[in-house]
C-alpha cells in the first residue's frame, strides 16, 4: 500500500531540471522573440546564449538591456548572424563593437526603449496587463507615434506589454519546481523576463533539493519558470 | 580659475541633504559620492537594483555580480538591499528618489534636458535609464562644463539635440556658476570671482538673471 502511494507521487512529480544545453533549449523556433537577462555581464546567461548558436534558431528578435560586448554571449550570437532585431535601452557599451558594425552596415534593426519602460513592459506582459501610461519619454523622440494622455495635468505615454516566446535568464539557486534566488545586482531583469515569456529557461549556479530554499527568500516563484539547468561557474 | 570636475562634484555634494536617497548618473556625476560631507547619511540608489551602494572595492574584492549602472564594481553598505529592475524603476518614476545628478549635452532655459542623443545618426543611440530618472526624481541637478570644448554654450534658449525630458532640471552646476531654473528664468546663485556677470552671460545662450550672486569657491581638489 505504502509503495503504491510513492509510485503515484513519482508519476505526478514536477521536475523542471534538465541536464544538458540541448534539453534546455529544445523547441526554440526560428523568428522567436527571445528575452535575455542581464545588465552588462551581471546576470547575463552567457553559456545558454552561446548554446543557442549550436541549437540553430535564427532570425531572432532579442530583448536585452545592452547589445553585448567582446565576442562572447550575445555578441557571439550576433556575429553568428542569428539576430534580426535588438530591443534594448543602451546598446553602446564599451566593447559592443560587433553590434556597432552590424548596425552601421544596416544588418541589424534597433529599437530603443527607456530602461524602466523596458522592464515595466515585460512585467505588464507577465501580469496580464494590456499596457500602461508612463511619464517617461513624454515630449521626446521616443514617444513619437505613441498615444499621449494628460492625467492630472501631466503627460503620460502609452506603452504596450512586451511578450516573448522565450526567456533565457541567469539565477543563483533553483530547485526542481523552478523556484529561483539570485545573486546581488545580477537579479536585474530576471524576475520580469521570467514572467513575460511562454518558455522561461534559467541557468543557475546550483540546484538544491526542494525545501532548501527558504520560502521567504524565493525571488522568482517556480510558476514563472519552465526549465532549470545547473551551470557551475568559477567566480 | 574655472572649477575642475572634482570641485564641481564637491559643490554638488554640499547641496545634498542628510537622509536623501540619491541616484548619480553614469560618468562625471559619480564623482559626487567622493565629497559627501561627514555626518550626513546619504543612501545611493543604482538603477540596476541597489540601494545603499558603497564605494569601489579593492581589486581583490571585486564581484562581477555587484556593479553600478556604469557597470563598474561597487560594494554594498550595511543595511543595503538588492531588488529587480521593475522595483528599481518604481522607485525612480514613483518619486521616491530625492535627487538625481545627471550630465548634459544641452539644457534649455526652461529646464529641458538633452543628454542621450546628438544629431549624428551614424552611431546607434542609447538612452539607458536617463529618461526615467529625468521625469521621476524629485530634483534634477545637472553637472556639466559651462560650454562645450569649442566654446559653444550648453545652456540655451532651446535644445537642438533630442530631449531626455521636458522642464525637468532644477539646478545647473558648472565650472563657472550655480544656476537655478526658476519660473522667472535662469537665476545665477553663485559664480567664480574671476569672471564678471557679463562674461558669464556671453558664455550662456539664454538670458541670466543677476541677483545677490555669491562667490563659488570650492577648496583645492
Amino acid at each position: 500500500m505504502r509503495d503504491k502511494v510513492v509510485q503515484v507521487l513519482e508519476i505526478k512529480m514536477i521536475d523542471k531540471r534538465v541536464n544538458t544545453f540541448e534539453e534546455a533549449l529544445q523547441g526554440i523556433a526560428d523568428s522567436s522573440t527571445v528575452l535575455l537577462g542581464g545588465f552588462g555581464q551581471a546576470g547575463s546567461p552567457v553559456e545558454l546564449i552561446e548554446a543557442l548558436i549550436d541549437q540553430g534558431a535564427t532570425n531572432l528578435t532579442v530583448v536585452s538591456n545592452n547589445a553585448g560586448e567582446g565576442e562572447f554571449g550575445l555578441a557571439a550570437l550576433m556575429k553568428a548572424g542569428r539576430i534580426r532585431k535588438v530591443i534594448c535601452s543602451y546598446p553602446r557599451s564599451s566593447g559592443s563593437f560587433i553590434f556597432e558594425e552590424l548596425y552601421e552596415s544596416g544588418k541589424i534593426e534597433l529599437e530603443i526603449v527607456p530602461q524602466g519602460t523596458l522592464s515595466e513592459r515585460m512585467r505588464a506582459a507577465g501580469a496580464g496587463i494590456g499596457g500602461f501610461f508612463t511619464p517617461t519619454s513624454a515630449g521626446t523622440l521616443l514617444s513619437q507615434d505613441k498615444e499621449v494622455r494628460q492625467i492630472d495635468g501631466k503627460d503620460y505615454v502609452f506603452e504596450k506589454p512586451l511578450k516573448a516566446d522565450v526567456a533565457l535568464i541567469k539565477a543563483h539557486t533553483a530547485d526542481r519546481w523552478g523556484n529561483l534566488t539570485y545573486n546581488k545586482s545580477a537579479r536585474n531583469f530576471g524576475p520580469a523576463m521570467a514572467m513575460a515569456a511562454d518558455l522561461t529557461i534559467a541557468q543557475v549556479q546550483e540546484i538544491t533539493n526542494l525545501g532548501e530554499i527558504d520560502p521567504e527568500h524565493v525571488v522568482t516563484p517556480g510558476i514563472f519558470v519552465n526549465r532549470v539547468l545547473e551551470v557551475k561557474l568559477e567566480n | 580659475m574655472p572649477l575642475n570636475r572634482n570641485q564641481i562634484a564637491w559643490r554638488i555634494a554640499q547641496e545634498i541633504e542628510d537622509g536623501s536617497y540619491v541616484n548619480l548618473g553614469i560618468g562625471m556625476p559619480e564623482l559626487v559620492a567622493n565629497y559627501i560631507p561627514e555626518n550626513r547619511e546619504i543612501i545611493f540608489h543604482s538603477e540596476n537594483g541597489i540601494l545603499g551602494m558603497g564605494p569601489q572595492p579593492e581589486k581583490s574584492e571585486e564581484d562581477g555580480d555587484l556593479i553600478n549602472a556604469g557597470k563598474k564594481p561597487v560594494t554594498l553598505l550595511t543595511g543595503g538591499s538588492y531588488f529587480n529592475h521593475t522595483d528599481s524603476f518604481a522607485m525612480v518614476r514613483g518619486g521616491h528618489i530625492d535627487l538625481c545628478v545627471l550630465g548634459a549635452f544641452q539644457i534649455s532655459k526652461n529646464g529641458d534636458l538633452a543628454n542621450w542623443a546628438t544629431l549624428d545618426n551614424s552611431k546607434p543611440p542609447g538612452v539607458g535609464g536617463a529618461m526615467d530618472l529625468a521625469v521621476g526624481a524629485k530634483n534634477i541637478f545637472v553637472m556639466t562644463e559651462h560650454c562645450t570644448k569649442d566654446g559653444t554654450p550648453k545652456i540655451m534658449e532651446e535644445c537642438s539635440y533630442p530631449l531626455t525630458g521636458q522642464g525637468v532640471v532644477n539646478t545647473i552646476f558648472t565650472d563657472l556658476a550655480v544656476i537655478d531654473i526658476t519660473s522667472e528664468g535662469l537665476k545665477v546663485r553663485e559664480k567664480i570671482n574671476e569672471i564678471s556677470f557679463m562674461e558669464l552671460q556671453n558664455k550662456t545662450g539664454a538670458p541670466l538673471i543677476e541677483s545677490d550672486i555669491k562667490e563659488l569657491s570650492p577648496p583645492v581638489l
